[in-house]
């Protein structure tokens, strides 16, 4: 078929995958934050930016190393969401949705553009740590151990958050409350408080993906921009508000967009944007979203 | 458990001068009602009286209130939703408002236990068997008699002593109105405290203690149960 070496083939496959973890991330947190506050964050990329550069100043600055900043950047860009959505997009709350997506669409310039003024626009290298330094065959390819790390803790976090949602009483509470707030807060339950965390669990979320690609990819004040517009494309592609549907889209169009790559690499900067546009044909809501 | 006295001089729910809106529609005009504890009382009234809108400015689900709700003399009208909830109060929706993404049993689990004194999940499934039965399946596959009798007893479970029940007989089978029926009358017998909203006066007749007519905004009759039958402006009212 088209020629191509089996091996090349299943290199790009897993490439692909790889940038799939980054989408699948970053959708999985557009989609909580989408279904609980109506808000789409078009700020989601500079909170992964945000991340990326929270890890890079932790090392250069305080020399804290990757798996503290694996930790600790997620907590603080989490605290900069809470406060965001405290004081920025809960006076929005009453109005057109449009007011708060020009809201974050606004901010993302807003923190973009401070980063580009101190670091200017280049790309910054961040050390992949030593304990994942290296490559391993796997038999068609030496991938490096990076790549596999990042395969590995993309998809646990991604896991994680889902069984968090799906199967825990805390979950039930978002789910509840993303079908109808008002009625979940009649019933006992702090809506105002639960927006707040869940906001803060999009960015931190967004922040943990910011510091796995920083190795990966360089710590630049774009690289959240560059992502987030495919980043929409599979919220819609897995239907709005379905979190397995952002997941499973995330990887998938991550495995096609590698698979292009091969067969025809002109298309493979657009076709996610055309498989969003042949589901929005076949299937309005998406592939795991519910008919309104 | 003991039934508590019918009449007692402490309300354990009391509204006056309620005035409610949503948006620029001002639907309250000076609700005016007391509940003592034990007691149950029915709101008459055609559709759009606001006898719902009531219930919903009590647990705080309008958009603008003015006036007094005290429950358990604790003053609730400048309290957010989730507040009022804890004094003490359960909701149960015209609609329902069972979950689509939830199971019966997480339904069931949602509300937080407000105080000490709910129905375990064993006592709510012993009145309500049919919700064991079917705890695992999503929310909203249950039956419509099975959904409202989930929305009541969901308030059951979170140790809410005074219940605002709306509409509860409404686009159900008779088999189910008596069953549910019989739940209000076992939760009379257990002392709780019951605002009802009633579109059906002969659901309502022999389970309240008193009857409050809705019109336009307000209460415009207070009866006995004696004083409901065939009472003819009652039914004018009601548009019987």
């Amino acid at each position: 078929m088209f020629d191509i070496p089996l091996q090349v083939l299943l290199g790009q496959i897993t490439i692909g995958l790889v940038n799939g973890c980054f989408y699948a991330m970053l959708s999985l947190g557009l989609a909580i934050i989408f279904g609980l506050l109506n808000v789409i964050n078009f700020a989601h990329g500079a909170l992964y930016m945000l991340g990326a550069f929270g890890g890079y100043l932790l090392l250069q600055v305080f020399g804290v190393d990757y798996w503290w900043s694996l930790v600790i950047a997620p907590i603080g860009v989490g605290l900069i969401g809470a406060a965001i959505e405290r004081l920025f997009l809960r006076r929005l709350a009453g109005v057109d949705h449009l007011y708060s997506l020009l809201f974050t669409f606004g901010l993302a310039i807003f923190l973009e553009g401070i980063f580009r003024d101190i670091y200017g626009a280049a790309g910054r290298p961040y050390p992949v740590p030593a304990a994942l330094r290296g490559v391993v065959d796997i038999g068609f390819m030496r991938l490096p151990v990076y790549r596999i790390w990042i395969v590995v803790a993309s998809l646990a976090m991604c896991g994680g958050i889902w069984l968090l949602i799906e199967k825990t009483k805390l979950g039930s509470y978002l789910r509840a409350g993303t079908e109808n707030p008002r009625l979940v807060q009649a019933l006992g339950i702090n809506v105002p408080v639960m927006i707040t965390m869940t906001y803060a669990l999009g960015a931190a979320l967004a922040a943990f993906a910011g510091v796995l690609a920083a190795p990966l990819y360089q710590v630049q004040p774009a690289m959240g921009s560059n992502l987030l517009i495919v980043t929409f494309a599979v919220v819609v592609i897995g239907g709005l508000g379905s979190l397995s549907g952002a997941i499973l889209s995330g990887l998938t169009l991550g495995v096609l967009e590698g698979l292009s790559k091969v067969i025809y690499p002109e298309v493979s900067s657009t076709v996610v944007f055309i498989a969003m546009a042949a589901i929005l044909l076949i299937r309005p809501a998406g592939l795991m979203g519910r008919e309104a | 458990m003991t039934t508590m006295p019918l009449e007692t001089h402490v309300p354990a729910l009391s509204v006056h001068n309620l005035h409610a809106w949503y948006g620029e529609s001002h639907i309250l005009h000076g609700m005016n009602l007391s509940l003592g504890e034990g007691e149950i009382v029915a709101l008459l009234g055609r559709n759009g009286s606001g006898r719902t809108t009531t219930l919903r400015a009590i647990v705080g689900l309008v958009d603008r209130r003015a006036g007094s709700i005290t429950v358990n003399q604790r003053e609730a009208i400048g309290m957010k939703p989730h507040l009022v909830a804890r004094l003490g109060i359960g909701y149960c929706p015209e609609e329902r408002g069972i979950f689509s993404s939830l199971s019966c049993e997480e339904n069931l689990m949602l509300p937080p236990k407000q105080r000490d004194g709910g129905m375990s999940l064993e006592q709510i499934y012993e009145l309500l068997p049919n919700l064991a039965e079917r705890r695992r399946a999503q929310g909203t596959r249950l039956s419509g008699g099975e959904q409202q009798m989930l929305a009541i007893a969901r308030i059951l479970r979170s140790g809410a002593r005074i219940l605002l029940l709306d509409e509860i007989s409404e686009g159900l089978a008779p088999v189910i109105v008596d069953r549910l029926f019989d739940t209000v009358i076992r939760l009379k017998g257990l002392g709780y405290t019951v605002l009802l909203v009633e579109q059906n006066k002969y659901f309502a007749q022999p389970l309240a203690d008193r009857f409050l007519v809705v019109e336009r905004g307000e209460v415009v009759m207070q009866l006995s149960r004696d004083e409901l039958d065939g009472n003819a402006a009652v039914d004018r009212v009601l548009g019987i």
